[in-house]
């Protein structure tokens, strides 16, 4: 079969058809990879406009870059974190462990799942032309209305951002229809929502959250694309319209954003700790419906972002107070992972090194968010380096640290290699040490007056020693990532191979082998409770004893079926690239791209759809096989 | 058993963090000109006193998470050959509980906020001093309508009047913000937001634009200089004057200039032009700062300014008008002189 | 009890809650467009009654013919109900015309929208006349896409049936293509009581 025949070992094949099977995989897990080093790869990018930015930053009165750069720089590095490193490498987890810890073969909708990645793809593209355009965006990651009008940004600087977003969107919305589908729908036998892992359980209150916020920022994008193309009045003051129209359609996106930033590392965390402390979740129930309740109330508190505005007394209060609500879910869960490594036999790998960074950093950086949450207290915060303190140690100090606990920890089962874990703990203790060394300052900077946002600053504020300090810590930032590099690159080459369970695991996915074939599972397994494995391995400790696995049936996995690649997806993505990218070419390819679009849309749709004769519907899409009569017989 | 210099890392930096803690406490950084620590006006202080019962409470719940989490670690360290150990999934009491003390915990903190901010937007007394505040691309505009005074970039206050600031924005968003007064409010196109501050205590505080509005964001500065009460008429007094006639001749080429070039098209001096896109230049020589609170106002500053506006400050609107050596030595002389 | 499950297990597209994964991934798809027409229509009300010049909605909306094209639209989600029904007994000569009509009605309102928008143009409102200007065109058009793209889907689906490649074991295809007409329908029920109905 044509679809195995790449990945059997010892089959040679020449470089193009390699390039053709990654270009046409719907493979899950390797769609998984393209997400993943994507993700890094911009995370180098966005964090070299970091250095450069902590370079101009270093001395009062920096000449390294000009404003317009600075302005640049900023933008991109916020725009680039956020929608380019850190969703994407949340999106590389979803991909390729979901599947697996749920039992499943693949996505509900794999073709979708490759759309979804090259659309990514576009979008990303879209973006950084606007490099070689000359005309990068430069009004921040959250672009406030009206400096973004065509009168106060004349270039096509804002345009590239808005339709990159667009795109982007487009992207993390399929993704969020398709992963809601396959973690409700797509669970082996026995597997209620409460037995799911809570990675699994954190990545559906995820895609929830995507589905029902990037609405928001779609029409606040559309509305300034209308304005500036069309010269509507949605943002334009002269009309009439109050700029804050942006800001409350912005952050009704942008609050559930951060916890979609966020949950995905707490899923990780909860996934690591229990393995490596050799016990279950402390509260897992709890841990549950917090992050439920923290998805839900996320959608409530988005003035927060808005204190300095003049919204007036009633609704600064209201804020205030649900943004005080939502801390108690979130604190709540701190003690729940602590509570999991107490009484238990602590193993301390990198991947846990990590896990135990994330808890501490994110600590501190929700206490500073609850400092915010008051809004006196953040009107001498808010646009300040405070603030910018705060969301960096719960950006990074939060989701990066946990991502990359979920990199050591998953890397085996995903490349069949450990990783070094000598390196890995130096990897952790050089990025802690400039993280904070880098961040830590910025809470100074921020309670002594430094507004965010400034290519540079006065001699005489008292800002110059801690901003030295800062960009010291950024570059041991630096030389920890390449630490990190280092280690990928020599266990490529010469690393131990991984057993199917280096960990002693407690999930599905440490029951195949390491990396899973194309099928994942021979034979649907079939899940009795939470940490199945574990129970099946050694009893739940309360009374049910270790289970011996059933002798492996003969399954004849040659003949299982699984989706076969197609071009239609990297197709589509193309004609949708055409087709946003002519808004800054012409009105014929807008026309022309939109023309093909739907043209590829219709080939997509139809490219599983059945002649007339054929008695068994296989559907829109073809999904793969599950169900215990799948194996082997069909 | 020889410790590994990695396994020595964690107490290496648990005592540096301590150590750098510690010094930040008692560390003259927090008087710098523009702390948001040491509040000069009554919503200040509102504000600090909330901060700091805040602050005292967040160290003491992550001191003591954060010690938690190292206590786990080191009592619970795997010794070779332990056991598997007991598989604890829970404890309904203690969930319950400690979700109830965050809870109080951020009671406590909610409890002197919402006052508080009922308080500090209060409309203002019919005695506060009215001051009209336009924050416009790179700079401020101070505008004292009852006491018919119009200045740019320094905000003359008196000491213990509360002062009614009412906030526009022709342009686009920005924010106005002086640290040591507290009370960030932004000015937002098509609407006018206002703040109440009473500064109290004499000095000089240097403010600054706070929401990114192009540029030259990072030079949108500005400087609140608070008079005692007499020493605050005596400016008003001043700037109430007409604008005063130069006699240096310098000075005088220098109005000549100003009169016949395209300046009179942005600026006001009272009686010789009426232009409303700058800053009003009638008082221009009783500033201490020039550019926003950017450079020092000295005539060396002024002429490179007049010769190059966008070299000092990247995008700023007014253009390089073709002024060169005599000429804009002679403008500076003449703007220097308008006390 | 186990044969019925590996009965059901043997379709790919049915999942462990016994839905079909394209249905449940068309509810999730819906959920979204309630926060994007929601959105819009959030930005409809905030600016309503603020355009500082006219001409305004009272001044210019013809209710009567709108009223006429709405009706149009519900009548089409009443032919998809009946296309659905045809499809699912195999009936396909009457699924062809059910099809087909729906796919007209729709386009029939679509005609009504653009008369109405030139009829406006002409009227001196554009999307740049007023806030009242930009959010109706923006939202109506947005939903008259909507409209559109549906017809499209429709048409789509009546080609294959001409082809003799719809039948009842696509039943479930035309179901989703349903759910997304009728949910196109509701939207305009509030759009229209919203900007038309209510002064």
């Amino acid at each position: 079969m044509a679809t195995h025949a790449a990945y059997m070992a010892g089959t040679k094949l020449s470089a193009g058809s390699v390039l053709w099977s990654w270009i046409t995989t719907v493979d899950h897990k390797r769609i998984g990879q393209l997400y993943g080093v994507s993700a890094f790869f911009f995370f180098l990018v966005g964090g070299i406009e970091a250095l450069i930015m902590r370079l101009q930053l270093a001395q009062p009165d920096g000449t390294l870059v000009g404003a317009q750069r600075f302005n640049e720089l900023f933008t991109m590095h916020g725009t680039t974190m956020v929608f380019l490193a850190i969703m994407p490498l949340g999106a590389a987890f979803f991909n390729y462990m979901i599947p697996l810890l749920i039992g499943a073969r693949d996505v509900a909708f794999p073709r979708l799942n490759a759309l979804s990645y090259w659309v990514f793809f576009s979008g990303a593209l879209l973006l950084h032309l606007s490099f070689l355009a000359g005309a990068v965006p430069d009004a921040g990651w959250f672009g406030y209305a009206n400096l973004t009008s065509v009168q106060f940004s004349p270039t096509h600087s804002i345009d590239f951002w808005m339709l990159g977003l667009q795109v982007l969107g487009i992207s993390s919305l399929m993704a969020g229809f398709n992963f809601i589908v396959t973690i409700i729908n797509m669970r082996a036998p026995g597997m209620t929502l409460m037995r799911m892992p809570l990675f699994v359980w954190m990545s559906l209150v995820v895609q929830f959250l995507v589905v029902l916020a990037f609405p928001a920022i779609t029409v606040a994008l559309i509305l300034l694309m209308f304005d500036r193309f069309f010269g509507t009045l949605f943002y334009a003051p002269a009309g009439g319209a109050d700029p804050l129209l942006w800001q409350h359609l912005f952050w009704i996106f942008g609050h559930p954003e951060v916890y979609i930033l966020i949950l995905p590392a707490m899923g990780i965390v909860s996934e690591v700790l229990p393995t490596f402390s050799r016990k279950p979740l402390f509260g897992a129930p709890v841990v549950i419906y917090s992050g439920i309740m923290i998805g839900f109330f996320g959608f409530g508190v988005w003035s927060h972002h808005m204190f300095s505005v003049g919204m007036g007394p009633v609704a600064d209060s209201a804020f205030s107070i649900a943004t005080m609500l939502i801390a108690v879910p979130t604190g709540v869960k701190i003690l729940n992972w602590i509570a999991t490594l107490w009484g238990g036999r602590v193993q301390f790998s990198s991947a846990l090194y990590f896990s135990l960074g994330f808890i501490a950093m994110f600590t501190l950086g929700g206490l500073s968010g609850v400092m915010h949450s008051s809004p006196p207290v953040d009107l001498q915060q808010t646009d300040s380096y405070f603030v910018v303190a705060h969301f960096h140690y719960v950006l990074f100090g939060g989701s990066i640290f946990g991502l990359f606990s979920g990199v050591y920890y998953w890397w085996p089962k995903m490349f069949g290699k450990l990783l070094d874990e000598r390196l890995g703990k130096v990897h952790f203790w050089l990025m802690m040490i400039g993280f904070n060394v880098t961040f830590f300052p910025m809470h100074f900077l921020g309670l002594i007056g430094m507004p965010r946002r400034i290519y540079t600053y006065a001699p005489d504020l008292g800002w110059n020693f801690w901003n030295m300090v800062s960009t010291m810590g950024a570059f041991v930032i630096m030389l920890s990532f390449l630490v990190f590099i280092w280690n990928v690159i020599a266990t490529t080459r010469s690393g131990a191979p991984a057993p199917a369970d280096p960990w002693d695991g407690r999930t599905l996915e440490w029951t195949i082998p390491s990396p899973p074939p194309v099928y994942n599972f021979a034979t649907e397994p079939v899940v009795h409770a939470r940490d199945d494995f574990w129970v099946q391995k050694h009893g739940d400790g309360h009374g049910t004893p270790p289970r011996k696995g059933a002798p492996a049936a003969h399954v004849d996995t040659a003949s299982i079926h699984m989706p076969p690649p197609s071009y239609w997806p990297i197709l589509l993505a193309g004609a949708l690239f055409v087709m946003f990218s002519g808004a800054l070419v012409s009105i014929y390819q807008v026309v022309g791209g939109g023309l093909l679009t739907l043209y590829c849309m219709i080939r997509f749709m139809l490219e599983y759809h059945h002649g007339h004769d054929v008695g068994h519907d296989v559907g829109h899409d073809v999904g793969p096989d599950v169900g215990p009569a799948a194996g082997g017989h069909r | 058993m020889r410790k590994s210099l990695l396994s020595r890392i964690p107490t290496a930096l648990l005592l540096l963090t301590v150590a750098l803690l510690l010094s930040s406490c008692g560390s003259s950084m927090w008087d710098s000109p523009m702390t948001t620590v040491r509040p000069k006006s009554e919503f200040g202080r509102i504000t600090h006193e909330i901060f700091m019962l805040i602050s005292w409470w967040t160290l003491g719940i992550g001191i003591a998470v954060e010690a938690g989490l190292l206590w786990v670690c080191f009592r619970y360290r795997e010794k070779p050959g332990a056991p598997i150990p007991k598989q604890v999934h829970g404890h309904t009491l203690l969930e319950v509980s400690w979700t109830i003390v965050f809870a109080l915990i951020l009671l406590i903190f909610a409890i002197p906020t919402i006052p508080a901010i009922f308080k500090t937007q209060e409309a203002p007394a019919a005695t506060a001093l009215r001051v009209d505040v336009s924050g416009r691309q790179w700079w401020w505009e101070f505008k004292y309508p009852d006491l018919k005074v119009v200045t740019a970039n320094e905000l003359h206050l008196p000491a213990g009047q509360t002062v009614a600031f009412n906030l526009h924005a022709p342009d686009v968003i920005h924010s106005f913000w002086t640290p040591q007064l507290g009370g960030k409010r932004d000015v937002v196109p098509g609407r006018v937001n206002r703040v109440t501050l009473m500064p109290d205590e004499t000095g000089e505080y240097p403010g600054q634009c706070a929401e990114y509005c192009g540029t030259s964001h990072a030079n949108m500065r500005f400087r609140v200089i608070v008079h005692t009460k007499a020493d605050f008429e005596k400016w008003v007094a001043a700037q109430q004057r007409p604008p005063v006639q130069p006699t240096d001749p310098l000075a005088q080429k220098g109005q000549d200039l100003f009169s016949q070039s395209a300046c009179v098209g942005c600026h006001t001096i009272a009686g010789i032009s009426g232009g409303v896109l700058g800053p009003n230049l009638t008082h221009f020589g009783s500033r201490k700062t020039m550019g926003a609170n950017l450079l020092a106002n000295t005539p060396e500053n002024l002429a490179k300014w007049i010769e190059n506006p966008g070299h000092m400050k990247p995008g700023v609107l007014m253009p390089d008008l073709g002024m060169r050596g005599e000429q804009s030595k002679a403008l500076a002389a003449y703007l220097l002189s308008l006390k | 009890m186990a044969a019925e499950h590996a009965a059901v297990a043997h379709d790919p597209n049915i999942g462990c809650t016994g839905l079909d994964h394209r249905k449940m991934g068309m509810w999730a798809f819906l959920g979204s467009e309630c926060m994007f027409f929601g959105s819009l229509i959030g930005t409809y009300l905030a600016y309503k009654g603020k355009s500082i010049n006219g001409p305004g909605p009272h001044e210019i909306l013809n209710i009567p013919l709108t009223s006429l094209s709405a009706f149009v639209l519900l009548m089409s989600s009443l032919l998809m109900v009946l296309a659905l029904a045809a499809v699912q007994r195999n009936d396909m000569k009457w699924g062809k015309i059910w099809l087909f009509m729906t796919a007209l009605f729709g386009a029939g309102f679509v005609g009504f929208q653009v008369y109405e928008f030139t009829h406006f143009v002409k009227l001196g409102l554009t999307l740049q006349t007023n806030l009242f200007g930009s959010t109706f065109f923006v939202l109506t058009g947005f939903h008259g896409a909507h409209v559109t793209g549906g017809v499209i889907w429709l048409l789509s689906l009546w080609v294959l049936a001409l082809r003799g490649r719809l039948g009842a074991q696509d039943s479930l295809k035309v179901e989703i293509c349903g759910l997304y007409w009728h949910f196109v329908d509701i939207v305009w029920i509030a759009i229209f009581t919203l900007i038309y109905l209510i002064p």
